[in-house]
C-alpha cells in the first residue's frame, strides 16, 4: 500500500511538469504587455524596457522557461507584478478560503445528497423520488452564478439578513456554499440513487434479507456501502470543481480566495500569480485524486488486492476501471 | 411412520403484475414437507421453482410481484398473515435459504466471517466476540479453516463460497433450508462435494430441505421425495421411487426421456418439443398440453385436478382421472 502511494506521488511529477509548460507557454503567448500596463500609457519607453528586464520578461523562451522552473524547484514561484509580494505569500492567503468554501460544499452536498439519493432509490417512484428528482435535475440545470444573484436578493436585499458580499465572519460563507452546492449536491444525489437502484436488487442484498435483517440494515450495512465507490468519484469530481470553479462565484460575492484572485491576476497580465495559481489547483487535483483513490481502497476490498497486487505485477498500474482519470 | 408437518403450502398463487401484463408465475401450487424431510421442486428455468421459495421467505420483490392467495401454514402459523417483524424472526432463524449463485450471493465488501456472525447476532443474543467464535465454527463445519474469516469473498473459489452460504444458512440451527439450485453454479466434481456436505449436516442437524432444481441426477442424489412443478404448477408429485419407477406425467416422464443414457445406443437426446409456455400467456386447460404427445381435444378445455395413484404418489394429467 505504502509503495502504491509512493508511486502514486512520484507520477505527480511528470504531471506537474506538464501543467508548467503549458501554463507557461499559455502566459508567453497571450498579447499584452505586464510593464506596460503595469507602468500605464504615459511611461516612457525607456521606463517600460527597465521594468521589462527587471521582471525578467526579455529573455528568450527557454531561458524564461528555465528560470521560472528552477524558481519553482527553489520554492521560489516569483514575485507578483502588481502587489510585489511573493506569489507564494499571496496564494497562502487566498488558498484557504476557497479551500473552506470547497469543503463545506462537499460537507453540506454529502450529509443532504446521500440521504436524498437513498430515500430517492428505496421509495422508487414515490411522489418524495420525484420530488428529490426534480429538485436535483433543477440543481443541475441552474447556472450558479444565477442562483447566487437570487441568493443575494432574497437573502441580502429582500431579508436583508446575510452580508451580499466580503468575508466577514461566518455568514459570509453561507450563500457561497449553497449557491456552489446546488450542482454538487443534485451530482450526488443523483448519482447515489441510481447507484443504490443498481445495489439494491443485487443478490447479497437478498441474503441479507434472508437472514432477517432490518431493511435498514440492509439498507446501511450492505447497499451503501456497495454503492459508495461511484458516490466517491462524483465526491472527488466536484470537490476539484468547487476549488477551481468557484471562479464565478468568489466574484460575484467578493470573496477573497484563489479563483478571485485567478481572474483579477489574468486581468492584470499578472503572469506570476496565474502561473503560480494554476500550479496550486493543479497539484491540489492530483492529491486530492491520490486520495480517493486510497479511499476506494479502505470502501472496497477487492480494489485492496488489486493495489498489492500492482506492487507486485506493476503491470496494472491503474487499479480499476472505475477509477477516474487522472486530472491534470 | 408418521411425521409431524413443518410446512404445508396449499393453493399458492404469485404473480407478477407488469406493464407488460400479469405474469403467472405460480399458480395454485400445494405441497407438504415433513421434520426433516428432503422434498425435491424439479422443473424448468421459468417454471416458477425460485418464485416459490421466495414466496415462502415472503421475499418475493413488491412491486411487481403479488402473492395473490393461498396459504403457506409454517408449523401450523400462515405466513401470509405474520408481520414484517415476525418475518425477520423467522427468517434465517426458522427457514433459512442458499441461493443459486454463491458468486453473487455474499456481500463483496464484507469479511466472511462478519457476514457469518450477522445472522448469528440477529438471532441470538451473543456478544460481537462469542459470534465470531460461532462463526469461526460454522466455517470449521463446512470444512473451511477458521483462520480465514477475515478474507473477503472474492479471496474464496465458487465452491468455497457456496459452503460459506451453507453455513451461513446453518448458523442458527434452522428448522428448514430452502435451497435453490445450491449446485447450479459450480463444475460437477464441486457440485459432488456440495451435495455431499448438504446431505452429511442434513443427517447431522435433522434439518428439512426444499431442494430446487433442475437437475433430476441431484433430486436422485439427495431427496426423499419428488414434486414436478410445470408452468407454475405441480404436474406430479410423490416419493423417489414413485416418480422414478411409476412414472405417470407426460412431462415428467419427457424429462427423464430428454437425460442422456450412456447405456442406449441412441444418437441423438430426446428433448421435449416446444418452448415453456409464456408465463403471461398460458394455454388453456392443461397447461402442457401444446407440447404433450397423449393430448386429447379435452386437454384444451379442462384443467386436469390432483389424481392419487397410490397415497402418497398424485399427478395431474387428464390421463389418469
Amino acid at each position: 500500500m505504502l509503495r502504491y502511494v509512493i508511486r502514486r506521488l512520484l507520477t505527480m511529477i511528470p504531471i506537474l511538469l506538464g501543467v508548467t509548460i503549458i501554463i507557461f507557454t499559455m502566459m508567453y503567448f497571450t498579447p499584452g504587455d505586464p510593464a506596460r500596463m503595469i507602468l500605464g500609457d504615459e511611461a516612457s519607453e525607456e521606463t517600460v524596457q527597465e521594468l521589462r528586464e527587471e521582471l525578467g520578461l526579455t529573455g528568450s523562451f527557454f531561458e524564461r522557461y528555465w528560470d521560472y522552473l528552477s524558481g519553482i524547484l527553489r520554492g521560489d514561484l516569483g514575485t507578483s507584478y502588481t502587489t510585489r509580494l511573493p506569489v507564494t505569500e499571496e496564494i497562502a492567503a487566498r488558498f484557504p478560503v476557497t479551500f473552506r468554501i470547497a469543503c463545506l460544499v462537499c460537507l453540506f452536498s454529502i450529509c443532504v445528497g446521500i440521504p436524498a439519493g437513498i430515500i430517492s432509490a428505496i421509495r422508487q417512484y414515490s411522489i418524495l423520488d420525484y420530488v428529490v428528482t426534480i429538485g436535483a435535475m433543477l440543481g443541475i440545470c441552474m447556472p450558479n452564478f444565477w442562483l447566487a444573484l437570487l441568493l443575494i436578493l432574497f437573502f441580502s436585499v429582500f431579508l436583508g439578513i446575510l452580508p451580499p458580499s466580503g468575508l466577514y465572519g461566518w455568514t459570509s460563507y453561507i450563500m457561497p456554499v449553497l449557491s456552489i452546492s446546488a450542482a454538487t449536491l443534485a451530482t450526488i444525489t443523483r448519482m447515489t440513487r441510481s447507484s443504490m437502484l443498481e445495489v439494491i436488487r443485487a443478490d447479497y442484498i437478498r441474503t441479507a434479507r434472508a437472514k432477517g435483517q432490518s431493511e435498514r440494515l440492509v439498507i446501511v450495512r450492505h447497499a451503501l456501502k456497495n454503492a459508495l465507490i461511484p458516490i466517491i468519484t462524483v465526491i472527488g469530481f466536484q470537490f476539484a470543481n468547487g476549488l477551481s470553479g468557484a471562479v464565478v462565484n468568489e466574484q460575484i460575492f467578493a470573496i477573497p480566495g484563489i479563483g478571485k484572485m485567478m481572474v483579477d491576476a489574468i486581468r492584470a497580465r499578472n503572469y506570476p500569480l496565474v502561473q503560480g495559481g494554476t500550479l496550486v489547483i493543479a497539484l491540489t487535483y492530483s492529491i486530492l485524486n491520490l486520495i480517493i483513490d486510497l479511499i476506494y481502497a479502505f470502501v472496497d476490498p477487492r480494489i485492496k488486492t488489486q493495489y498489492a497486487r500492482a506492487k507486485k505485477t506493476r503491470k496494472h498500474a491503474k487499479p480499476a476501471e472505475q477509477l477516474p482519470q487522472e486530472v491534470a | 411412520m408418521e411425521q409431524e408437518t413443518l410446512l404445508s403450502v396449499k393453493d399458492l398463487t404469485i404473480h407478477y403484475i407488469t406493464d407488460d401484463g400479469v405474469m403467472k408465475a405460480v399458480n395454485g401450487i400445494s405441497f407438504d414437507l415433513k421434520k426433516g424431510e428432503t422434498l425435491g421442486l424439479v422443473g424448468e428455468t421459468g417454471a416458477g421453482k425460485t418464485t416459490t421459495a421466495l414466496g415462502i421467505m415472503r421475499l418475493v420483490p413488491d412491486p411487481p410481484g403479488k402473492i395473490v392467495s393461498g396459504e403457506i401454514l409454517w408449523n401450523g402459523k400462515n405466513l401470509l398473515k405474520v408481520g414484517k417483524l415476525g418475518m425477520r424472526a423467522i427468517r434465517g432463524k426458522e427457514i433459512s435459504m442458499i441461493f443459486q449463485d454463491p458468486m453473487t450471493s455474499l456481500n463483496p465488501v464484507m469479511t466472511v466471517g462478519a457476514q457469518l456472525s450477522e445472522v448469528i447476532r440477529i438471532h441470538e443474543k451473543l456478544s460481537r466476540a462469542d459470534a465470531a467464535i460461532r462463526a469461526g465454527e460454522m466455517l470449521e463445519l463446512v470444512g473451511i479453516p477458521s483462520e480465514r474469516m477475515d478474507e473477503y469473498p472474492h479471496q474464496f473459489s465458487g465452491g468455497m463460497k457456496q459452503r460459506v452460504v451453507i453455513a451461513m444458512a446453518l448458523a442458527c440451527n434452522p428448522l428448514m433450508i430452502i435451497a435453490d439450485e445450491p449446485t447450479t453454479a459450480l463444475d460437477v466434481t464441486i457440485q459432488a462435494q456440495v451435495l455431499d456436505l448438504m446431505r452429511s449436516l442434513r443427517e447431522k442437524f435433522g434439518t428439512a430441505t426444499l431442494m430446487i432444481t433442475h437437475d433430476l441426477g441431484v433430486v436422485a442424489e439427495i431427496c426423499d421425495r419428488v414434486a414436478i412443478i410445470y408452468a407454475g404448477q405441480i404436474v406430479e408429485q410423490g416419493t423417489l421411487e414413485e416418480i422414478y419407477e411409476n412414472t405417470k406425467h407426460p412431462y415428467t416422464k419427457g424429462l427423464f426421456a430428454s437425460l442422456p443414457d450412456m447405456s442406449s445406443k441412441a444418437h441423438r437426446l430426446h428433448p421435449i418439443k416446444g418452448l415453456m409456455p409464456d408465463p403471461a400467456n398460458l394455454p388453456s386447460g392443461c397447461p402442457f398440453h401444446p407440447r404433450c404427445d397423449h393430448a386429447r381435444p379435452e386437454c384444451a378445455r379442462r384443467t386436469p385436478v390432483r389424481t392419487e395413484v397410490t397415497p402418497s404418489h398424485f399427478v395431474n394429467c387428464l390421463l389418469y382421472e
